[in-house]
């Protein structure tokens, strides 16, 4: 612990070149090194890298896992995601706090523990679950938490809470990890065999510009959630001036209830590499980036040593598949506990070592993106797609799924359902299909696409998932009947409002708003004009947000405002006659002088 | 026909705006002979007897007592004016809302630089109203039909709201009387 | 010569390729609220009260460039809703006691909430609790009344060199910091600086010239906000 702060950091800045973009990673390893990133720190760091000192602090203080402050040697981090509370998270972290002694945001008396919340961690078929340190613990009841505490603290190491290894490569000496696969659902596009380099050698045959017509072909749509045509998106960056380009993959799923892509990133990670290698070479960049989310931390070492393998066998690196010129290798960036580093522009912005807020566009990152160089961001999905559509050819993934939304979906299933997990379904199957799939027949309501999506009701359940009725970037939450459903827009908001980056004002203080009155509701003190007031404050924040966060925050009240109104109105106060507001309650706001002064309000 | 009766109070202000009020000089007597004062500190009249058609408060609540007022002229008053920025969003008084109350007390009554105070007492007659645990606005405590800024608002304001309302007119305030200083 | 035209609410305007929207408009005479704007400053996006509508999707006016034959809407029933609710937020998220602070006349959210009308925010006040920095002798900080605009951030970086503030925190726990630890005073800043200049609120005030014209005579007190560039198109024959 006492390392020479002067030391650590000259050694962490110049392993990365003093070169202030890989800002993320600096703070990381300093943050390991040290416990917490202090000021003095920052000014060290700053004057390695020949930034400023509050640029450094912008950066530590805007991701979750990074602190300027100094916590326990380990941390334990509950989820605080909606599928964990429905399965009593709260109850959880009442034992953790009884077993350490501390509330959550505090640190034990001998600086061994910290507790905190996060949210969504990508557990959500396995929870409730925390991150201790860097492990993912799954499936935690109250009485675990005991011997949880205990074993960290007889043997310092978190690994050792892992008991019990998760199937397939979580079992690897490499991974080492009780997380579970949890596939329920194979199709033909992610989940099948893949012999690694079929894809490459068949693109390698061809031009760049004819595997972008074979994506085209194939009409592949981002699998993010909003569709966007890849190959569009891929010509644009290949017709953009310049001879850098960038091809960095999204896995920075956070959106409450998904968790498809730590699947890919475990059981198919040859898929995905060899789709960024496609990608590369087709939209002319031969650098990648990988940006793998803090909480999936547990599986660097396995992915960093399948691009090691990858590179011995001439599928990365330069010349690959023995193409002169076919060059392509990919790093893999860190995130750090930041829900809206999964907006394109805020992944970049990460990447470049800065605070994870998104730009404005135009320009589109296509144009000017990772270091002001043309960029394609794409899903994790969407690559292990492009390299299935390379190697069996654009016809057969056309064939799969629906006219506008082509090939299979993988699916994150979690909430009120008899089997969660990670489904590979073709699109175009009914909400009601699914359900019957997943063991979700009774449910009430489902949040189709997470909490930035929509929740629908039964009446719509004969809806199709699909870019052309109801996208879905893969989270399925099922909300069985015994829910309130506002307890979950609660939930959802809370998300947003800890989510949010700040940046633009409707965002930053209409979601606090939002929760504000929407609590007013819960505790029974809402008014029939609440929620008017409540569609207007939504619709405002969707229109003028800046990005995709506050365009879609809102939701989690508007959609069921709108798909479950009787749930708000059983709750609501009756108009009333005397004009005294119901939320402002004399004897509450006295009680603190009651206190103070030792009397009773004057009698009246 | 009986004239439109109107009532005031100043709760947690200072007065100011009904200074702002009195400021409509010569016009005051034209209002006089379109309205009649009921409960206000401009007649004394201490207790509703009748009810108003427009209550104009100062002052933001901040304690037992401005509640009550406040409640009372809802229930008396068809219309109620939030008047002012303590009325508002509770203006200077509010700025004691980032401290907890018990510090406040004390630095009014034991620590601040100018207290003489060798009994150490923090004044607790009975007959003193307990403080709330912040200040508010008016619309946070009852509903309000109306508010009108300003410490104080211009007396041209005040003017123009009060003659609009007994017309049943739109109110049209021209550029300058809406303020919030 | 303009290099094209495009159209706000139905008035054709001209621009040049580069321009923004709301670059256009000013020099076409039509206002388009901003608080986070200002001119050299690169625009952020930060307060979306510049929100328009562009063929039919609202953008940011301020960062959104003009194109040919683009349908911008602008003062409408539904976008002035937008904006209000904005202003309003920004009102209860700090602590704005215009009655003391010496901004007042010249604060541009203030002239922001008259020209829109707000006589008093719909939403609840937060009364944050926030810091004071007077620790520099020719500038003071006071976050109370600061808005997350950005300004100071931009001109420190770009216009003095200096990165003396940048935001820290996320979400409702922005606020804007200053590159060093013991406050303002410990920085190179300089009251000549324009991040000491640009501040359209009283969260950065120099010291020491605050009531150089009184209050009931300043800027705002006596015109709109806007009205400068307003008064350009009724100067020009096609302005109506």
């Amino acid at each position: 612990m006492a390392e020479n702060l002067e030391k650590v950091i000259q050694e962490v800045t110049a392993r990365y070149g003093k070169d202030r973009t890989r800002m993320m990673d600096i703070v990381r390893e300093v943050q390991a090194r040290l416990g917490h990133v202090s000021g003095a720190a920052m000014d060290l760091i700053a004057r390695e890298v020949k930034s400023h000192r509050v640029e450094v602090e912008g950066v530590v203080t805007f991701y979750a896992f990074y602190t300027d402050r100094p916590k326990g040697r380990h941390v334990i981090r509950v989820t605080d995601c909606v599928t964990a509370r429905m399965r009593h998270v709260d109850e959880v972290v009442a034992a953790f706090e009884k077993e350490l002694g501390i509330r959550v945001g505090e640190t034990t008396p001998d600086g061994q523990i910290t507790l905190e919340r996060t949210s969504c961690i990508g557990l959500c078929d396995q929870g409730p679950a925390a991150l201790i340190d860097d492990v993912p613990v799954t499936y935690i009841s109250s009485d675990k938490v005991k011997s949880l505490v205990r074993v960290l603290r007889e043997t310092g190491d978190a690994k050792k809470l892992v008991k019990t290894l998760g199937e397939g490569n979580n079992a690897l000496d490499l991974v080492h990890s009780m997380v579970i696969n949890n596939i329920r659902k194979r199709g033909d596009v992610i989940f099948a065999p893949f012999e690694s380099g079929s894809a490459i050698r068949n693109a390698a045959a061809v031009s760049p510009a004819e595997v972008i017509r074979s994506v085209k072909t194939a009409r592949l749509r981002g699998r993010g959630g909003a569709g966007f045509p890849a190959g569009m998106k891929g010509e644009f960056a290949r017709n953009a001036a310049g001879d850098r380009k960038f091809l960095l993959c999204n896995a920075d799923e956070g959106e409450p209830g998904t968790f498809k892509d730590r699947v890919i990133l475990t059981e198919a990670p040859d898929l995905l590499f060899e789709g960024m290698a496609v990608a590369g070479y087709a939209i002319g960049a031969t650098e990648g980036i990988l940006y793998l989310r803090g909480e999936y931390a547990y599986l660097r070492p396995y992915l960093e040593h399948v691009l090691e393998q990858r590179r011995a066998k001439k599928l990365l690196g330069k010349g690959i598949a023995g193409k002169a010129g076919f060059d392509f290798d990919v790093r893999i960036q860190l995130g750090a506990g930041a829900y809206i580093c999964g907006e394109e522009s805020g992944l970049i912005r990460s990447c470049e070592g800065l605070r994870g807020s998104p730009r404005d566009r135009p320009p589109f990152p296509v144009e000017r993106g990772y270091l002001d160089l043309p960029t394609v961001v794409n899903n994790v999905e969407t690559l292990c797609c492009a390299a299935r559509v390379l190697e069996k050819g654009a016809a057969w993934f056309a064939q799969i799924g629906s006219e506008q939304s082509s090939g299979t979906k993988l699916f994150s299933v979690s909430g009120d359902c008899r089997r969660p997990g990670v489904y590979e379904l073709p699109f175009g199957l009914t909400v009601a299909e699914f359900l019957k799939e997943v063991g979700g027949d009774d449910a009430q309501a489902v949040q189709v696409g997470g909490p930035s999506g929509t929740c629908i009701d039964r009446g719509q359940f004969g809806r199709k998932l699909g870019f052309e009725d109801l996208p879905t970037g893969g989270s399925m939450i099922v909300i069985g009947p015994q829910r309130d459903i506002l307890d979950v827009a609660a939930a959802f908001m809370e998300f947003f409002v800890e989510e949010s980056c700040g940046w633009c004002a409707p965002c930053r203080i209409g979601n606090v708003l939002i929760r504000e009155r929407l609590e007013r509701i819960r505790a029974g003190k809402g008014l029939p004009e609440d929620l008017t007031y409540l569609e207007e404050l939504c619709t405002t924040v969707k229109k003028t947000s800046r990005c995709g966060l506050g365009q879609t925050s809102p939701n989690p009240v508007a959609t069921t405002l709108q798909n479950f109104r009787k749930a708000y109105e059983a709750k609501l106060l009756p108009a009333r006659q005397d004009g005294r507001q119901p939320t402002f309650d004399l004897r509450a706001a006295l009680s603190e002088a009651v206190r103070v002064q030792g009397r009773e309000p004057v009698a009246h | 026909m009986a004239k439109p009766k109107v009532a005031t109070a100043s709760l947690a202000g200072c007065f100011g705006c009904h200074m702002s009020i009195l400021d409509i000089d010569d016009r005051i007597l034209k209002l006089a002979e379109l309205v009649e004062f009921h409960k206000s500190p401009i007649n004394d009249i201490k207790k509703f007897s009748e009810r108003c058609l427009v209550g104009i408060i100062e002052g933001g609540c901040c304690n037992e007592e401005n509640v009550h007022v406040l409640q009372d002229f809802r229930k008396n008053c068809d219309l109620l004016i939030s008047l002012g920025d303590c009325a508002t969003m509770g203006g200077l008084p509010a700025m004691r809302n980032h401290v907890p109350l018990e510090e406040c007390l004390a630095e009014a009554y034991l620590h601040g630089p100018t207290v003489h105070n060798p009994a150490k007492q923090i004044p607790n007659d009975p007959e003193i109203p307990l403080i709330l645990d912040k200040v508010y606005p008016l619309h946070e405590v009852v509903k309000i039909d109306l508010h009108l800024p300003g410490c104080p608002p211009p007396a041209d304001a005040i003017w123009e709201v009060l003659v609009a309302l007994l017309n049943n007119k739109p109110i049209d305030l021209k550029y300058g009387l809406l303020r919030y200083d | 010569m303009s290099d094209f035209t495009f159209t706000i609410d139905g008035v054709e305007v001209p621009a040049n390729k580069g321009q923004t929207i709301l670059e256009a408009a000013d020099a076409a005479g039509i206002y388009i609220p901003r608080l986070c704007w200002a001119r050299d400053l690169a625009p952020g996006g930060h307060c979306r009260v510049c929100t328009v509508l562009v063929n039919g999707r609202p953008q940011s006016a301020c960062t959104h460039p003009a194109g040919p034959k683009m349908v911008v809407e602008h003062d409408t029933p539904e976008i002035r809703a937008w904006r209000k609710n904005v202003v309003e937020m920004l009102f209860v998220e700090g602590n704005h006691y215009c009655m003391f602070c010496e901004k007042s006349g010249n604060c541009e959210l203030q002239a922001m909430g008259y020209r829109l009308g707000i006589t008093t925010p719909k939403y609840p006040y937060m009364f944050p609790q926030r810091a004071v920095d007077a620790t520099h002798p020719d500038v003071m900080v006071d976050h109370n009344r600061c808005i997350a605009c950005g300004r100071c951030v931009r001109a420190s970086r770009d216009l003095d060199g200096k990165n003396v503030f940048q935001f820290v925190q996320r979400g409702h726990h922005v606020r804007v910091a200053v590159n060093a630890e013991g406050g303002l005073g410990r920085t190179n800043l300089s009251a000549a600086d324009k991040a000491a200049q640009l501040c359209p609120v009283g969260a950065i005030l120099v010291k020491r010239v605050g009531y150089a014209v009184p209050v009931g005579r300043r800027l705002y007190d006596v015109k709109p906000i806007g009205s400068d560039i307003e008064a350009k198109r009724a100067a020009t024959p096609s302005g109506k």
